[in-house]
């Protein structure tokens, strides 16, 4: 029974590599092949992923996350400000300046548990936010947003002589060089920053597969079930949550990191209580618990994001021209509140539908139809069998 | 020897005086019932023992260390499982899993960051884990998910999760509340099977009299929060003292 298990493992590490690395290829017909968008499934695939070891594993809802996002992303421009546009030394001070701003709140706000953690996160988070508006303006630059200078020391580049802002870079390898390709009219983009994301994701999701095979995993889906139980068994589960959070801190470090990798830019918004809403909201619309459906719902959203937003009128005129004017006009008028600005209305909808109907996400909602596609080819198998036995009757 | 030793213990819930000057040795090695009205402290006093309730007054002494002001888990690992009323497992996951649980935490004390580990290969785990649902008759049903087991397969279940830590004492809390008689049965021959087999202390609380004379080598009566009497089981059934606490005072 566990070779079966390890060969599915080893089945969905490698199905999960193609699927991110073909990812320009795979997602430019739906139109989100361009670097940026690109870019942003990885990141916020990383933040989900990690925000999942903490709720899906735990049970414990942090509604606070996106403050270790800003704090990563403030570290890392402050690296490239100082040390070197290299990403590598900037993602490395994001995660652990993340790691240790979260182990601080975690070790306040674990001392309650349910409503009570979430409001203490929510109100850490929303602390943060403030303080880098206001307060702790000469870290964070307050409203402008910290951003690279002319004059940064850089201490380990060569100096800057070009009179423009130097690009991060992966040992020389600039984030926002692309390679375009075109076949059939459509326009393939292969980016290194994507790539270097990319890779991360992929660390990121083998590294979040082996925390919910191990017996430290095991531990944390007891606590979801059945904390009392496991106190009368033994075990202490303070550390236990503690290092959950910080473990989901850094991944949202790392995240954050990389979001100033392909955008040397941090401001406080990115610390704000909707960007903590909108990663819980990814990981309970793809799955919470499973492995795969936070980097999927944090996809739905993003694309949903960046390209429903995109529709405006005169697309929806265009997509619907072959029909009778009176027709095209009605059905436009109506579509029109879904797209565009309305793209929340949707999103919301979605998001209603999929926690009535599949409690469990859209993998859920996914595995019913492999089932119920198999159940089909199942049950036509018999049924050609049936007539052959009918003759004998 | 006495494994379990409790003395002069007190505990009021305002004015309600749950227990009062409780004295009360457990032996090592035998199974010792702690029998009594409904309200008269049996639950309240079992709480004392692992750290849910702390007692106003008193010792409690386990092994010659006193339990007082140890947290939950810390008594627990010093050797001290329980069984509760109403069975607590993890019934999101597996039987199997339910098993594993105490065995790690038995291995790897309260904590321990092992998340590189692989649980498959943990093979010793493995073995415990499966002798352990052996022992209980449910390696059949392990790759079930614990909340839908019968009532008497969790409470089962539940007492292979105290068993796979091989606790010195273990604390029964009516182990066969709304049982049918063959499951009552069944659990007091299991009962008695462990003892036989593995010479766990039990500190039993019953309300089934059949339950108690089949198993108890001791039995203590408590009544409106103190010990009335303490004795073997035979002098128990016809004890003056005892009939008039059920029976509410023989005229």
């Amino acid at each position: 029974m566990f070779d079966k298990f390890q060969n599915n493992d080893r089945m969905l590490m490698l199905f999960f590599i193609f699927l991110v690395l073909a990812g320009p290829i795979l997602l430019a017909p739906f139109g989100a092949g361009y670097p940026d968008l690109l870019q942003r499934f990885c990141i916020f695939g990383i933040f989900a992923i990690g925000f999942n070891i903490l709720f899906g594993l735990t049970g414990y809802l942090s509604f606070g996350h996106a403050a270790f996002l800003g704090v990563g992303s403030y570290s890392a421009v402050w690296m490239f400000k100082l040390l070197t546009m290299n990403v590598i030394p900037a993602l490395i001070l994001a995660v652990i300046i993340a790691g240790l701003f979260s182990l601080l709140i975690g070790f306040i706000s674990l001392r309650r548990s349910g409503i009570y953690f979430s409001i203490l996160t929510l109100a850490f988070a929303q602390m943060s936010f403030s303080l880098a508006y206001s307060v702790l303006t000469p870290i964070t630059n307050g409203e402008t947003g910290l951003q690279l200078t002319l004059d940064d020391p850089r201490i380990l580049d060569a100096a800057n002589t070009s009179g423009s802002l130097p690009s991060t870079n992966f040992f020389g390898l600039t984030m926002n060089s692309t390679a375009k390709f075109e076949f059939f009219g459509m326009v393939f983009q292969f980016n290194v920053g994507f790539y270097f994301c990319a890779v991360m994701l992929i660390l990121a999701f083998y590294l979040a597969m082996r925390i919910f095979r191990s017996p430290f995993g095991l531990m944390l889906k007891a606590i979801k079930t059945n904390q009392n139980r496991l106190n009368y068994t033994g075990v202490n589960t303070r550390p236990y949550t503690l290092a959950a959070f910080v473990i989901s801190g850094m991944y949202a470090g790392l995240a954050g990191g990389l979001m100033a990798c392909t955008d040397p830019l941090a401001g406080a918004e990115r610390m704000q209580w909707t960007a903590s809403g909108e990663v819980v909201l990814m990981t309970i619309l793809g799955g919470s618990g499973t492995l795969l459906g936070p980097v999927l719902g944090a996809g739905f959203i993003k694309y949903f994001e960046n390209i429903f937003s995109k529709i405006n009128e005169n697309v929806l005129h265009g997509w619907f021209s072959f029909l009778p004017d009176g027709l095209e006009d009605l059905i436009v008028w109506v579509l029109h509140f879904f797209v565009g600005k309305g793209w929340h209305l949707t999103l919301g909808l979605l998001f209603m539908m999929v926690v009535i109907f599949l409690p469990g996400g859209l993998l859920q909602g996914a595995s019913h139809i492999i089932d119920w596609i198999r159940g089909k080819k199942q049950s036509s198998s018999t049924q050609i069998s049936n007539p052959n036995s009918m003759p004998a009757e | 020897m006495s494994i379990l030793e409790v003395q002069n213990v007190n505990k009021s819930f305002g004015g309600l005086k749950a227990l009062q000057n409780v004295n009360l040795s457990v032996e090592e090695g035998t199974i010792h019932a702690i029998i009594g009205p409904n309200g008269a402290g049996k639950s309240t006093l079992l709480n004392c023992f692992i750290g849910k309730l702390i007692p106003d007054t008193g010792t409690v002494n386990f092994n010659g260390q006193s339990l007082l002001g140890m947290k939950a888990h810390e008594i627990n690992q010093t050797g001290v499982s329980r069984v509760f009323q109403t069975p607590e497992i993890f019934s999101d996951l597996t039987v199997y899993e339910n098993v594993m649980i105490p065995c790690f935490a038995k291995r790897d004390g309260s904590f321990c960051l092992n998340a590189l580990n692989r649980v498959k290969s943990e093979a010793e785990i493995h073995d415990k884990a499966e002798h352990m649902m052996e022992d209980v008759n449910m390696a059949d049903k392990k790759d079930m998910v614990a909340s839908s087991l019968s009532r008497g397969d969790k409470r089962r279940l539940e007492m292979a999760m105290c068993l796979a830590q091989d606790p010195q004492l273990l604390l029964l809390d009516e182990p066969t509340a709304g049982m049918a008689r063959a499951d009552t049965n069944n659990t007091i021959d299991l009962l008695a099977e462990i003892q036989n087999k593995r010479h766990i202390t039990m500190a039993v609380i019953e309300h089934d009299m059949h339950v108690v004379f089949s198993l108890a080598q001791k039995i203590s009566v408590l009544a409106q929060g103190t010990v009335i009497v303490e004795d073997l089981p035979e002098n128990i059934k016809g004890h003056p003292k005892v009939q008039e606490a059920y029976l509410g005072g023989a005229h």
